[in-house]
């Protein structure tokens, strides 16, 4: 009984870890039609932000919560109005400039860091669970996803920002007729975005060391996690990463985890071939 | 753009040339690292056939590379003489990317989602080579080793005579041979129709399908000479290094062979081949001092070419020198013309 209680909150844990590490990257796909392989050098540099800063004597609550957000997405602000917006609508050239901008954020790290790990310790606790000892810090950072997500969803369901939000999802021209510039929509999009993977960087800290590499360990999950959600940022995130985090948690609790982390990716490849369009795509459409 | 320069065409002379000089080279360079950019260079036509003609570009290149490369340690153990395995080590990244290229090609799949499967293919094939450490793996008498990857297995000999091993300038002679190999074979296929077709897919697909031609097939047959050749890449650069580790499906890998073809010049077979020397050259150098880290540079430069040189280098500098031409000949042609009209009245 014990047993199964550790099992699902694994498997609660890597969903909300998956659904984390890809709410930026799914913000800025759905709207704007850009993916971002710098996406895991930013999560990274949320987790250095992090780091620093509790090095530097500030609360680990602040650090991870305020300042890596604001760090990263102003990040964000500065590399989307230098890269990304001279090459809207060209998909392929972005994935390849997003890609030197991330070993060019390697470079930088190393370069700043050194390659040796840091870390900080966890600031909550383990406890018991039955004969299991847990991690306390995996229930904050499923409590942070889940409001993570509702936050987001109420946003984009009832305010005004999120209305615009909906309309760049359909596309820039409807952004326009609603009485806004799409550039300036787009812009504030990225930033969003940014900020949100300097987030998960930050919450993730504490769970990881971090090396100046660690960006690639986020990138291909975050990637196929987005990629098969679809265009509905929230919807399509949220259905890919519980049926990811279901596969790699039962395959690695059957197995080891590099199986389970392979199990993943295949699935990856057989639910692409199936739904080229995502699982949003097909089942929910018109969602957010 | 006129007929000849959609394909490009075979300059006999340049070819010539370049293989008189690379013939010559062992005279004054060191072979060892001349050796290592040829089959860099290798491994860049490769991808620079399927992205630069096709337009179809794979996020995972380096799945094939690393798959010649272990194909061949592996059945080189096993076997012992290095003609089988080499031949393995071209066929078997062919076949897997035939399969791959086949399920994504007739299940309409392209662009990013391309992009996707590719590199989630790269990533099982890295995470899988790296767990493998222990008895428990092993492929006949090789021991795939995880991390540490494989040491040890037989180099490259003379087909037949297992006692005469290849390396140093004879080596250095097998990666100008393969080079020059490919790259007659690509021009070959891109002067038949099957070229052309490739091209055409790649300007209008739609066209093409509507034309009557078979778009998936065409498409996966691309993508598996493409990895076989990448695939010779590997198995070469398997017996350069003398040993095979899992960083040979890397990210990294992957994204340095992009940003050759990229800066070399796409719709080019020389672009990719002078981009990956070049850069190779340069990031053996980088590699030798700590100032500087090679990724930053790296990254620099592909942002700045996406950004500013979108065609790459070559191709930028032979419309530079076409137009240049072209000036000279309609001014020389002008000059004729004058000269002609004034003659009766002199």
């Amino acid at each position: 009984m014990d047993y199964a209680g550790v099992v699902a909150l694994e498997i609660l844990y890597m969903i909300a870890f998956l659904a984390l590490i890809s709410a930026g990257l799914a913000i800025v796909f759905g709207m704007m039609r850009v993916i971002n392989l710098a996406h895991g050098e930013f999560v990274m540099l949320g987790g250095y932000t992090t780091i620093a800063c509790v090095k530097a004597g500030v609360d680990v609550y602040l650090a991870m919560l305020v300042i890596a957000p604001l760090v990263v997405g102003a990040m964000g602000l500065v590399v989307e109005r230098l890269i990304i917006r001279w090459l809207y609508g060209r998909i392929i050239d972005t994935m390849l400039a997003t890609w030197g901008l991330s070993l060019l954020l390697v470079g930088l790290v190393t370069l700043i860091f050194g390659t040796s790990a840091v870390s900080v310790p966890a600031p909550i606790p383990g406890y018991q669970l039955g004969s299991y000892q847990m991690g306390g810090y995996n229930l904050f950072i499923i409590g942070i996803t889940v409001l993570l997500l509702v936050f987001m969803w109420a946003v984009l369901r009832f305010t005004r920002a999120g209305l615009i939000a909906r309309g760049a999802m359909q596309g820039p021209e409807v952004v326009a007729a609603l009485g806004y510039d799409p550039g300036k929509v787009y812009m504030i999009t990225f930033t969003v975005g940014a900020a949100l993977s300097g987030l998960a960087g930050g919450v993730l800290a504490p769970l990881t060391g971090l090396l100046p590499s660690s960006g690639g360990a986020y990138i291909a999950k975050a990637f196929i996690t987005v990629i098969t959600g679809g265009a509905a940022a929230i919807l399509g995130t949220l259905s890919s990463a519980a049926i990811f985090g279901v596969i790699n948690q039962l395959v690695s609790f059957a197995s080891t985890p590099v199986i389970g982390e392979i199990a993943m990716l295949a699935l990856a490849i057989v639910l692409l071939r199936l739904m080229p369009q995502g699982i949003s795509g097909r089942f929910f459409r018109g969602g957010t | 753009m006129n007929e000849w320069r959609a394909t490009g065409s075979m300059q006999w002379g340049w070819f010539l040339l370049a293989l008189a000089l690379l013939v010559l080279l062992p005279l004054g360079f060191d072979t060892h690292t001349m050796s290592l950019l040829l089959i860099w260079a290798l491994f860049a036509m490769s991808l620079g056939l399927l992205w630069g003609y096709a337009g179809l570009l794979s996020f995972g290149h380096a799945a094939w590379f690393g798959l010649g490369a272990y194909t061949y340690a592996i059945a080189a153990v096993n076997i012992g003489e290095s003609t089988v395995p080499l031949l393995l080590a071209i066929l078997v990244p062919a076949a897997g990317a035939a399969i791959v290229g086949a399920m994504m090609f007739y299940g309409r799949i392209s662009d990013v989602y391309m992009g996707v499967i590719t590199l989630v293919v790269t990533l099982i094939l890295f995470n899988f080579m790296s767990a493998t450490a222990g008895d428990a793996y092993r492929i006949g008498d090789a021991r795939l080793g995880g991390f540490n990857g494989i040491p040890g297995f037989p180099i490259l000999n003379v087909p037949g005579m297992p006692e005469v091993s290849l390396f140093g300038v004879p080596m250095y002679y097998v990666c100008v041979a393969a080079l020059l190999g490919c790259y007659l074979l690509a021009r070959w296929l891109l002067a038949r129709s099957f070229g052309r077709i490739l091209v055409g897919i790649r300007e209008n697909e739609a066209r093409c399908e509507l034309m009557g031609y078979n778009v998936p097939a065409c498409k996966t047959a691309v993508f598996a000479i493409s990895a076989a050749m990448a695939g010779l890449a590997g198995c070469l650069f398997a017996n350069w290094a003398e040993i095979v580790t899992p960083g040979v499906f890397s990210l990294r890998q992957t994204a340095e062979v992009i940003i050759w073809v990229l800066v070399g010049g796409l719709g080019t077979l020389l672009g990719p081949v002078l981009g990956a020397m070049a850069l190779g050259a340069v990031k053996l150098y980088l590699g030798e001092q700590t100032v500087i880290d090679n990724s930053l540079v790296l990254g620099l430069l592909l942002i700045f070419v996406v950004l500013g040189m979108r065609r790459g280098a070559l191709p930028t500098l032979q419309g530079w020198w076409d137009s240049r031409r072209r000036r000279l000949s309609l001014a020389q042609g002008a000059r004729r013309r004058l000269g002609a009209s004034s003659e009766p009245t002199a």
